[in-house]
């Protein structure tokens, strides 16, 4: 069997885990390439066109496997992936929609993962799956608990620094390039599937380390202080996502190596809608919201993230300056 | 202490009485307007949904009448409004507006969690003052539902739409006015006996029915949607929306329960075939709906929304291929605060003119009574009568 995974969405977070769950089942794994005009056209072409670009390009990914000829393609109806959370409406209606607008589309396998009141949803779904296809449950329950340790390794690698997308291609064996040091750092919020896709963000790490900036995203951070920091608020966040980027932004707020702040959010996005204003109003760093959609072009993001750099920098001498006038001799001493 | 609560089309009337009844000094805010929404949008994140943006439009300007607490429902998830109160709040602080907002969480949304936030304001309401309180709201609720059947029924049959419009308003109006249990049925019989008084447009003798579904606010705020389902009854079309007032508080307040009350649970699985699961907001009442409505033989459907409503757009997505299977024409609508009111007449016409070419082709129904006496081009008249 050869079941296609998208490279869309929540695989930025679950490639691995995925992949390896297909491995323990013996079947064979394959994915879309990075994301490419062609594949982000069809996806525009097919969606509904209020629908947000990051939803269009997993459409565009999806047309590429069903072109590729797969048995089957796995998408995951994600509602809740740890207790009393969601990710987003969208994600909890994906598989229907790409089956209503998709024709011959090759079947989906559309686990539902529901773990918002506990764990036994899933596990009833997954032997309702083994069931239908005609495994062994005890064998589809082994192989997924064996699978989640692969999220676990990639979280282990991010905690070194290095971005989800980065993060799955060491997973997977590749040498990744070394992110050089930078004279600024700077936070990067966001959703995964826009920050790491590199036609949705434009790029966005690889501008922002261009131009001598480090980028930390939540990967990097201890995810216990990330959401005691989002504990902060008088309620409890409850998208997976925002409440993630809520702690991050007054996590990275209070850290004095951090210059400033990016959140990456895409059009029409409904939390960001949200989320973006509760950080913004929240933060004294300075902050930045870049908003982007299929139209966006990638001059205009690069000059917007070149004044905000600028801006940094001339922040940072000001409180250099500022702090150091009583030593005031050594300023421009080395 | 002068609570208000946001607008949802005529749910003003069951909460202001409710609250009152409970004690408490209520101020509506001002009917919604181009100035709510300019104020609310003034503040609003940009990208936020457009009820928010009226809401707080709303606030403010119950504000500016000497509101200082504000009762809101709060919510889980997954979709924004669980957080609206939470933003909302943090918003008006920072304009610097001081007041109290009392918001009424999930799971317990249930009328004690009001209650006790009732009491906590120090206001003693006996358990049987609750009771009547609740049981005149709830009058006022099924009041307004069959007020708004009652327009939906009779706008596209009379010639006269401003007088039977007129009417309409005041039946609202006196139910607003009126806190005698037993005389709220009177007041409606009232005005459906005007009603059925008015002349009645025979060119119009069986008229399109289109069924709207969508986001409750927008079906419900007609200043959301542009008084769409006056603008079609204008145009001669029957108007059917299986969410109402009563139908919401039987399926969210009490699981579907209300005897005597209508429900959407039963008809959900209607939409099984396309929309497996929930998805937050009414994106899944949307599609079952719309199914409800094909198999009952509309003429069409028209879904509405905030511009980026994520689980209309959910419901969006599927509709395409309901339209195909079951057969009925679908148009969208999405609403923002750059919507225009020509641009909506003109999609209306649109969409009508060609759900008329469809059943003509068909052989449903002869021109004259899809187009009145005359056809709207060129003027000449149908089958030479
Ligand atoms: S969270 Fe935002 S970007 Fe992601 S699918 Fe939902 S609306 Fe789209
Ligand atoms: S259902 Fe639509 S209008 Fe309501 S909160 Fe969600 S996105 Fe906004």
């Amino acid at each position: 069997m050869r079941v296609g995974i998208p490279r869309g969405l929540f695989f930025y977070h679950f490639y691995p885990q995925w992949k390896t769950f297909f491995n323990r089942l013996d079947w064979e794994v394959t994915t879309s390439p990075p994301t490419n005009k062609k594949m982000a056209g069809g996806g525009i072409l097919t969606a509904v066109s209020e629908a947000c670009f990051p939803v269009k390009v997993l459409y565009g990914h999806v047309l590429e496997l069903a072109g590729r000829g797969v048995d089957y393609i796995f998408m995951p109806r994600l509602v809740s992936i740890e207790q009393r959370s969601y990710i987003c409406p969208k994600f909890m209606g994906i598989p229907d929609m790409l089956r209503a607008q998709i024709p011959g589309i090759p079947p989906l396998i559309d686990l539902c993962i529901d773990v918002s009141r506990n764990e036994g949803n899933l596990y009833r779904e997954l032997d309702r799956w083994a069931k239908k296809m005609g495994l062994r449950p005890g064998r589809v329950r082994k192989a997924w608990n064996d699978s989640t340790r692969a999220t676990c390794e990639l979280e282990a690698i991010c905690r070194r620094g290095y971005t989800l997308g980065e993060g799955i291609a060491i997973w997977e064996g590749k040498t990744a390039v070394e992110p050089g040091p930078g004279d600024l750092t700077v936070g990067v919020l966001g959703h995964c599937y826009a920050l790491n896709d590199p036609l949705i963000s434009l790029g966005l790490f690889e501008r922002l380390r261009e131009m001598g900036a480090a980028v930390v995203t939540s990967e990097m951070l201890d995810p216990q202080k990330i959401e005691a920091a989002a504990a902060r608020l008088p309620k409890r966040v409850f998208w997976t996502v925002g409440r993630k980027m809520v702690g991050t932004a007054l996590m990275l707020d209070e850290d004095p190596e951090v210059d400033g702040l990016i959140y990456l959010t895409c059009f029409g996005c409904g939390p960001d809608s949200m989320i973006a204003r509760i950080i913004e109003h929240r933060v004294n760093k300075p902050f930045m919201l870049l908003t982007v959609d299929e139209h966006s072009g990638e001059a205009g993001v690069v000059t917007r993230l070149e004044a905000f750099c600028d801006m940094l920098r001339r922040k940072r001498r000001l409180e250099l300056a500022h702090n150091l006038s009583p030593y005031g001799e050594f300023l421009y001493s080395h | 202490m002068r609570i208000t609560f946001p607008h949802m089309g005529n749910s003003y009337i069951a909460i202001s009485s409710l609250l009152k009844e409970l004690g408490l000094d209520v101020v509506v805010p001002p009917p919604c307007s181009k100035r709510t929404l300019e104020l609310g949008t003034r503040y609003s994140p940009e990208f936020v949904c457009l009820p928010f943006k009226i809401n707080l439009g709303n606030y403010l300007e119950a504000m500016e009448r000497g509101a200082d607490a504000i009762l809101m429902a709060g919510g889980w998830g997954p979709c924004r409004f669980g957080y609206y109160a939470q933003v909302e709040r943090d918003i008006l602080r920072e304009l610097g507006r001081e007041f109290n907002m009392v918001i009424i969480e999930a799971p317990d949304s249930r009328l004690t969690s009001l209650l006790n936030q009732v009491r906590r304001m120090g206001i003693k309401t006996s358990w049987f003052q609750v009771w009547s309180a609740i049981r005149l709201s709830w009058e006022k609720l099924k009041a307004v539902d069959r007020l708004e059947a009652l327009q939906h029924y009779w706008l596209p049959r009379v010639t006269d739409k401003g007088r039977c419009e007129k009417m309409i308003d005041a039946g609202l109006k006196a139910v607003d006015g009126c806190d005698d249990l037993r005389r709220m049925a009177e007041v409606v019989d009232r005005v459906e006996r005007d009603l059925s008084g008015l002349e009645r447009d025979v060119d119009n003798g069986s008229p399109l029915r289109i069924g709207l579904v969508g986001e409750i606010y927008t079906l419900l705020e007609p200043f959301a949607n542009y008084c769409l389902e006056r603008q079609l009854g204008r145009m001669g079309v029957e108007v059917v929306r299986d969410v109402n007032l009563t139908q919401w508080v039987n399926d969210h307040l009490f699981g579907g329960f209300l005897p005597s009350a209508p429900s959407l649970h039963a008809t959900l699985s209607l939409a099984e075939p396309y929309l497996q699961y929930w998805v937050g907001g009414h994106g899944r009442e949307t599609v079952a709906s719309t199914v409800g409505y094909a198999r009952r033989e509309l003429d069409g459907a028209i879904q509405v929304a905030p511009l980026t409503c994520m689980p209309e757009i959910v419901a969006q997505s599927v509709l395409e291929r309901v339209q195909e299977e079951e057969g009925i024409p679908i148009m969208t609508m999405y609403f923002d605060e750059h919507a225009g009111e020509v641009g909506i007449i003109t999609r209306l016409e649109a969409f009508l003119d060609m759900i008329r070419w469809r059943k003509m082709k068909t052989g449903d129904t002869d021109a004259k009574n899809l187009f009145g006496s005359r056809c709207r081009f060129c003027q000449h008249e149908f089958g030479g009568s």
